[in-house]
């Protein structure tokens, strides 16, 4: 299969086998994605994240639905966890999504955390930029249900969706203080059920006292199975994306991201090129005399680094 | 091989139910494979998509009704006509054995019918599948 030229024209299997190579670390993904990151940035990027059970993927497929209607191609990308035990997973997403998986205007792809704790799988990045090339116009990231410091979506997403339920009660209070940050709109899923207006105020109190930016995050009741609200919802999407598009906003949260991304490469090369070759006996010799206490841990990793840097520069 | 093995479970037709495909689900991911699992009531349209999107290594159908005679098959062709030729595809259901060779003969690689050990299946998808 010839993926670039596939990739380039539409072709729904090459970008799939693409994001598979890049899911599996095949040096060809980087390759062919780095020949085409000019063509990248012309995607929305839109992160779902909330805690298990929210209806995430429910309100990515209502929410993918209306950008339909107004013709926008929509990428989602639908993260499950992988098991510790087995590396196995079930991805069950696109269980909620079945309408759309004809839609050729729609590419769903599911993926396994494989390890990443973030909340998401470390191919995500290079999927989003697969499916940008392919050409979407908007791509849904879907984190895995999250707990409190699942907050890598943000690194990611030009606007990060937190779907929230009723009745989670002291839940809210507990997880102000990790993923609570990183909503830039807050959707009150499943809003027939008690207490969905008092889960709404508590967000609202909650960021009163956020004060770190000047926008102001909105709170939204829905209830995305009937599809009730799930436009106020978009509204609030392309209201964020006004907000990033005035001054330097977007700028300044790309390049954030962009930096983060470029140092989490670093620390990923780094390792490698430590790992590879003739360099692992070095790690094994660290480890014996650390635990001979002829040297300890911190001066070793200087020591190993400054030894392969030294070796780069003379080949 | 050390990446994991992906498999779309789906279940074509009128099916009531899918307990017998979420235990086979279930196993496969036991078994350190992703799978990803679409629930009930698929076309054969909707199947070959969640195939092609997911770059399935293996697609396992599971059927009750007794339309496997018309679904399987057309599954098989939709996914030739849209040029997959590297997956393995297998059935699995309340099937006659009198029904196994033609279903063969269509092009799916294997039959599991009640009573078979999800070891059995596990195995046969391991050493079945076309990409390495």
């Amino acid at each position: 299969m010839d993926i670039r030229a596939g990739l380039l024209k539409g072709d729904k299997r090459a970008a799939a086998r693409l994001i598979t190579l890049a899911e599996n670390g095949d040096e060809d993904a980087v390759k062919i994605i780095s020949e085409y990151y000019h063509l990248t940035g012309k995607a929305r990027i839109i992160g779902i994240t909330g805690p298990p059970g929210a209806g995430k993927s429910t309100v990515t497929d209502k929410l993918a639905k209306l950008l339909r209607q107004q013709n926008k191609t929509v990428g989602i990308i639908a993260v499950d966890p992988t098991s510790p035990f087995t590396g196995g997973a079930i991805l069950g997403d696109r269980v909620r999504m079945n309408d759309l998986s004809t839609d050729q205007g729609v590419f769903i792809r599911s993926m396994a955390t494989r390890g990443a704790l973030g909340g998401l799988s470390k191919a995500v990045h290079d999927t989003v930029r697969i499916m940008d090339i392919y050409g979407m116009d908007y791509i849904f990231i879907e984190t895995v249900g999250v707990g409190q410091s699942e907050v890598d979506i943000v690194k990611l997403a030009d606007t990060v969706v937190m779907v929230m339920v009723p009745g989670l009660g002291d839940d809210i209070q507990a997880i102000k203080a990790g993923i609570m940050e990183i909503g830039d709109i807050f959707a009150v899923n499943k809003s027939d059920r008690e207490g969905a207006e008092r889960t709404a105020t508590e967000i609202e109190v909650m960021l009163d006292f956020n004060r770190t930016t000047d926008f102001r995050p909105k709170v939204i009741n829905i209830i995305a199975r009937d599809n009730d609200r799930v436009d106020k919802l978009l509204e609030a999407i392309e209201g964020h994306w006004n907000y990033l598009c005035k001054d330097s906003n977007y700028q300044t949260r790309k390049k954030n991201n962009i930096k983060t991304e470029i140092i989490g490469l670093i620390n990923q090369y780094v390792v490698k090129s430590i790992q590879n070759d003739n360099q692992s006996n070095l790690i094994q010799n660290m480890v014996e005399k650390v635990y001979d206490k002829q040297i300890d841990p911190y001066s070793a990793a200087i020591d190993i680094l400054e030894k392969v840097s030294l070796g780069k520069q003379q080949s | 091989m050390d990446r994991p093995i992906r498999v779309v479970v789906a279940k074509p037709g009128l099916d009531g139910h899918d307990r017998g495909a979420k235990v086979v689900a279930r196993s496969l991911r036991d078994a350190g494979m992703e799978v990803i699992y679409t629930g009930l009531r698929q076309t054969p349209e909707q199947i070959v998509e969640a195939v092609i999107q997911e770059d399935a290594d293996c697609l396992a159908m599971s059927i009750l009704s007794g339309a496997h005679n018309h679904l399987f098959p057309k599954v098989v062709s939709l996914l030739k006509e849209r040029g997959v030729d590297d997956v393995l595809v297998v059935g699995g259901g309340v099937i006659p054995e009198d029904d196994i060779p033609g279903l063969i003969d269509a092009g799916i690689a294997a039959i599991f019918t009640p009573g078979t050990t999800t070891t059995s299946t596990i195995d046969f998808i391991t050493q079945n599948i076309k990409r390495k």
